[in-house]
């Protein structure tokens, strides 16, 4: 990097080479097509051909690249879940996100600020010592903290919350991270085309052809490609591309909002969630608060988002931090989450042969990225999940061996 | 401010009702474990005009509501016992 500064510095011209390659016409075949160009789906064909060796790969993106909910997100990066298997998983996403910058050659300006999760009532508080002590046990640095430490650590914090909601309590996880959504999946967008994947953006898949139960190829907007291996990473769109491959899932679509405020100095160095309150808010690195709350009450396929939101969210942030009361919301936001009934997500294989699902993604996938693009790869290129993410499978409903991590989910949903 | 109707007490802003979920129909108390499984967890999810439960929860309504979950539009509300009966 400092390299190419001092090229920059003495160079009269200044352009900077594109980040990946403009693809217009696909190929007639691929080995595999990964439908969705967000980081979950720019991920698996970066670790495709980065760990397997396999780059003849199409990445098909319906939008723009990471314009669904990879840019809608607030942010978050954690492991302080509830399940071991949840808490194994998501560990091994924070300690690739850790080293993530460098390996990718980008500045995804992420930034370790320590995470609290604010209890208000005493079975809230059960609930985090559940997770300190399960978080413990695999080795996850969290740990139950009383409302002293909480106010050193922001001393802005009204405890009492204007009186409606005394914090009693919380769970702090150390390794607790915000990062730049957007650049997540520009580098791996360039990652993936430096080793020879073709990325689409504008490109829509109309329909997925399967003969005798095996994926033969897509329909898309650009024409028919064939392949043997189809893996959908699109979150919200995750039913439609499911009923094209004719495959029942427990997945519904709730809209998810968020805003955020007019800059201000840097006063918020820790992320904080309010389970009660219904708030998740963090200070990005250009000092706007980051805010979002719980999903909308009923399913939705839009990102539109709306005035009920706003003011919810906003009166619960004046509980918190009373002196915020003349700050400006400058925009808001939806996504389209892809719920699960258990709050884990659905990944690995299908009753189809050769078509994956990285899905169930709800409120819970941008801290998931790179292991999720890992494990899918490595799942695509065996034919077979790896154990980290066996507790994810789709068949696990049929075989009534949930997940559950409602507990684990930053508000109460 | 979205409203909806309720079929006894007329348009009444949103916030007084609670989503109930997608009407459908329970299988047999035979069914196998798998077809059981289906009914429990799996859902239509993609978008489209749906039958769906609502409550309007200062009265203790049960409703169903016709509405497109693509555009968020209700096509018509009505009580279950009503259309049952036709």
């Amino acid at each position: 990097m400092p390299l190419r500064l001092l090229k920059y510095a003495l160079s009269k011209e200044y352009k900077e080479t594109r980040f990946f390659r403009e693809n217009v016409t696909p190929k007639k075949s691929y080995d595999a097509v990964i439908i969705g160009g967000g980081g979950h789906g720019l991920a698996a064909a970066y670790y495709l051909a980065k760990d397997h060796g396999m780059t003849d790969i199409a990445v098909l993106e319906k939008g723009y690249l990471g314009g669904g909910n990879t840019g809608r997100n607030t942010t978050i990066v954690r492991s302080n879940y509830l399940t071991p298997e949840g808490v194994n998983f998501y560990d091994a996403s924070v300690k690739i996100y850790e080293g993530l910058s460098e390996e990718l050659d980008i500045n995804l300006f992420y930034s370790t600020r320590g995470h609290f999760t604010l209890a208000h009532t005493e079975s809230a508080m059960r609930t985090m010592r559940w997770r300190a002590e399960v978080n413990k046990h695999v080795g996850v640095d969290s740990y139950v903290v009383g409302p002293d430490e909480i106010s050193k650590a922001c001393p802005q914090l009204d405890i009492s919350c204007s009186g409606h909601a005394p914090i009693l309590g919380a769970l702090y996880h150390g390794p607790g991270s915000v990062a730049r959504h957007d650049a997540v999946a520009w580098g791996y967008a360039r990652g993936a085309d430096r080793l020879g994947v073709d990325i689409f953006q504008s490109t829509e898949v109309t329909g997925i052809d399967i003969k005798g139960g095996k994926v033969q190829g897509v329909q898309t907007s650009r024409g028919y490609i064939s392949t043997p291996r189809v893996l959908s990473a699109v979150a919200g769109f995750t039913p439609r591309i499911c009923k094209m491959a004719g495959i029942d899932t427990p997945i519904v679509i709730h809209p998810l909002q968020a805003c955020v405020t007019e800059p201000m100095k840097p006063w918020l160095d820790s992320i904080l969630v309010s389970g009660s309150l219904h708030v998740y808010v963090s200070q990005s690195s250009r000092g706007e608060l980051v805010m979002g709350s719980s999903l909308d009450p009923y399913e939705v396929h839009s990102t539109r988002s709306s005035l009920d939101f706003v003011e919810g969210l906003t009166s619960h942030m004046l509980d918190m931090f009373p002196f915020l009361s003349n700050v400006k919301i400058v925009r808001q936001w939806g996504g389209m989450a892809d719920m699960t009934p258990d709050f884990s997500p659905i990944m690995g294989k299908t009753p189809v042969e050769g078509f994956y699902l990285d899905a169930g993604w709800g409120t819970w996938g941008f801290k998931a990225t790179p292991i999720s693009g890992k494990t899918m790869a490595a799942t695509i290129a065996n034919d077979m999940a790896p154990d980290l993410i066996k507790p994810f499978r789709l068949s696990r409903f049929e075989e009534y061996e949930l997940t559950g991590e409602k507990g684990a989910a930053s508000v109460g949903h | 401010m979205k409203l909806l109707t309720c079929p006894i007490n007329g348009v009444r802003p949103l916030s007084e009702f609670v989503f109930g979920g997608e009407l459908r129909d329970m299988p047999e108390a035979e069914c196998s474990d798998k077809e059981w499984a289906d009914y429990v967890y799996n859902r239509n999810g993609a978008p489209g005009l749906k039958k769906e439960w609502w409550y309007h929860s200062p009265s203790g309504t049960w409703f169903v509501a016709e509405r497109d979950t693509l555009t968020d539009n209700v096509a018509r509300t009505y009580l279950y016992e009503q259309e049952a009966a036709k």
